[in-house]
């Protein structure tokens, strides 16, 4: 359940963000998750949930995004959807591949009132 | 969960969410690890100045990594200055074994906590005395999952997989195996009692993470200690080396 400190960092950000520009509250919040960051999308919503309570984004909503992960063949040089970390190239099945994306864990927008 | 009815029901969308007045849209592209990543960095500071080899021990409950301290600290202690940082969720028995054996150890609490980060490990380190110390050992929470995202600062991650706990566990949870640099594979003198096929774990290892490195071990009859003991004896020398120049 390492999705609550990572729910916590999210209000954290969010929140100093939100007083620098002087906003009565938050609306919503974009995030960026990889497939292979580890985290689970419906965690984190649970936990951000809990985390905004007497915050400036009690009531907000969390927007995930969820980035594929992508991968480069070293034998072929295809680039390819990685599902998982040791997917074999699509085209000439090598084990060699090169990964490319796929662990993002970053806010990226928010909306403010 | 939702503030209204504290439903956690996925999917479970209340329409007020969809009534705020459109605001205003401010960019942030900002890492949420990014905390605990500059923390990491901070400690790596820290204890590449001391030339400190310092790994962190990851493994699920029950693998044998007190055990395997316990082992090397009582080989390894009168050569080498070690210190250990104990996470555990509750109790100070880990930190309670290790400092029966005269090395200095602290213990983290996590709480509710899965696994240990940078601002712990930074603050666990204040009980010792870095000058003194060629070894940091911090035996993360016992949690295959959780620790594998946050790093400590440390120089290696070291996983730990006894035999008992079945060969695929490599594949069942890769983002730990990829993460980690070596891979003690523990309880070997079990096998006997068990269908575990050692040429595949390694090869679902080295699926998930080619360049691993892997000892077969047990601390229990002490078989192929010698291979992870040279290898920390050769870690300590390349640090103190980095360090000097």
């Amino acid at each position: 359940m390492h999705e609550l400190g990572i729910a916590q960092s999210i209000v954290e950000i969010a929140e100093k963000n939100a007083r620098e520009q002087g906003a009565k509250r938050v609306l919503t919040v974009t995030v960026e998750v990889g497939a292979l960051a580890g985290v689970l999308p419906e965690a984190l919503e649970f936990c951000f949930d809990a985390c905004c309570r007497e915050t400036l984004l009690e009531g907000s909503r969390l927007k995930i995004v969820q980035l594929a992960a992508r991968a480069r063949c070293r034998d072929c040089h295809q680039e390819y959807e990685l599902k998982s970390y040791f997917d074999n190239c699509p085209v000439c099945n090598s084990a060699a591949g090169e990964q490319l994306s796929g662990e993002e864990l970053r806010i990226k927008e928010m909306e403010i009132d | 969960m939702c503030i209204d009815c504290g439903c956690a029901a996925p999917g479970h969308h209340h329409h007020h969410h969809e009534e705020h007045p459109s605001g205003k849209t401010v960019r942030i592209e900002e890492d949420l690890l990014a905390k605990n990543d500059r923390l990491a960095a901070g400690n790596r500071r820290q204890f590449g100045a001391y030339g400190l080899l310092v790994l962190n021990l990851v493994s699920s409950p029950g693998s044998g990594k007190t055990t395997l301290l316990e082992q090397t600290l009582a080989e390894l202690k009168g050569d080498l200055g070690f210190a250990v940082l104990e996470g555990d969720q509750q109790t100070s028995n880990d930190a309670d074994r290790i400092a029966a054996t005269g090395v200095p150890a602290h213990q983290i609490n996590t709480g509710a906590g899965c696994h240990l980060d940078a601002h712990m490990v930074g603050h666990g380190v204040e009980h010792f005395d870095l000058a003194r110390t060629d070894i940091l050992m911090i035996e993360n929470v016992g949690n295959l999952v959780c620790p594998a995202s946050f790093d400590l600062g440390e120089d290696f991650k070291v996983s730990v997989l006894s035999v008992t706990e079945g060969e695929d566990k490599p594949l069942k949870y890769p983002q730990m195996f990829r993460a980690s640099d070596v891979l003690l594979i523990n309880k070997i003198d079990l096998l006997p009692h068990l269908r575990f096929d050692m040429e595949q774990c390694r090869e679902y290892a080295r699926r998930v993470h080619p360049e691993i490195r892997i000892f077969e071990i047990s601390c229990y009859t002490g078989e192929g200690l010698e291979n992870w003991y040279l290898w920390l004896r050769e870690q300590v020398a390349r640090k103190k080396a980095s360090q000097d120049r």
